[in-house]
């Protein structure tokens, strides 16, 4: 299915994926009751963070993350994605996101789909700050010819 | 040991997604934060497709005692709104922006795009450890 005024959207896709994410942290909630906040996990996982999940259910989520994609890349004959070619947007997108994610608590998972549909005013406020930031650093970008 | 496996298929679950869904591709991510470009509202859908079932999974959340393979819930609170959320979220946003990649995606993509995504998530270690040790 193509949008009317899109052609590089991919809506259906989208709202598939977004439902099998959405399972995924319904899982974690009923089954584990805990939030599939992924920079929350990962800092257990890695033990840069000492509170949170169990470190072996934050390292499990974490692992299951590359197999999830690598089970879909197999299936569908690839998965297309385009990096940035130079490794600087990489490594201070990176820096910023690590960061940022620690002192700001959450992340898309966490504050965009596990809070927000709590209707957490925390996450809420959260995730307009940072969709907020991102449209502004890309428009940012785009003036400053880096796009 | 259950427990682990659950997580274990939580995340494989939650990787196909993002896989499926497009988020796991840098450029689209950013093709969505690109207001004044050519603007793809393909993450408009993940987010929403994603709002479905935990909008029902709070709703079920709500007349449960405790989770099916756990002693209790282990939630955070939800309405402490504070400058580190604000300032936390904003340095977030502006790292989403100029990489195209989230925490989950950037994992995700091990399996997908090895090189790219490594140096991203050790930046983002990084970044993490610094907050760690320099916040507190």
């Amino acid at each position: 299915m193509m949008l009317p005024g899109f052609p590089d959207a991919m809506p259906l896709q989208g709202l598939a994926g977004g439902l099998m994410i959405g399972l995924s942290a319904a899982i974690m909630l009923l089954a584990l009751g805990r939030i599939a906040g992924v920079s929350g996990l990962a800092a257990r996982a890695t033990g840069i963070s000492a509170g949170g999940a169990p470190r072996g259910i934050a390292i499990a989520f974490i692992l299951g993350l590359p197999l999830g994609a690598l089970l879909v890349s197999t299936m569908l004959s690839g998965v297309q994605t385009t990096f940035p070619t130079s490794p600087w947007p990489l490594l201070i997108g990176g820096l910023l996101v690590g960061f940022g994610t620690r002192l700001g608590s959450g992340c898309t998972s966490g504050h965009g789909v596990c809070g927000m549909s709590r209707l957490s005013p925390r996450s809420i406020f959260a995730t307009a700050m940072f969709m907020a930031s991102g449209f502004a650093t890309v428009a940012l970008l785009r003036v400053g010819g880096w796009l | 040991m259950k427990q682990t496996a659950i997580a274990l298929a939580a995340g494989v679950i939650f990787g196909a997604g993002l896989a499926v869904s497009g988020m796991a591709d840098p450029q689209r991510v950013q093709a969505f934060l690109d207001l004044f470009g050519a603007w793809d509202p393909t993450l408009a859908f993940v987010m929403g497709g994603a709002m479905i079932p935990m909008a029902i999974a709070w709703g079920v959340q709500r007349r449960m005692a405790a989770p099916v393979a756990a002693s209790r819930f282990d939630l955070p609170g939800t309405n402490r709104i504070d400058p580190r959320l604000a300032i936390g979220a904003l340095i977030f946003g502006a790292g989403w922006g100029i990489g195209g990649l989230c925490p989950g995606p950037a994992i995700a993509d091990l399996a997908i795009a090895p090189a790219p995504a490594a140096m991203f998530i050790a930046a983002m270690l990084a970044g993490m450890a610094v907050h760690r040790f320099a916040i507190r």
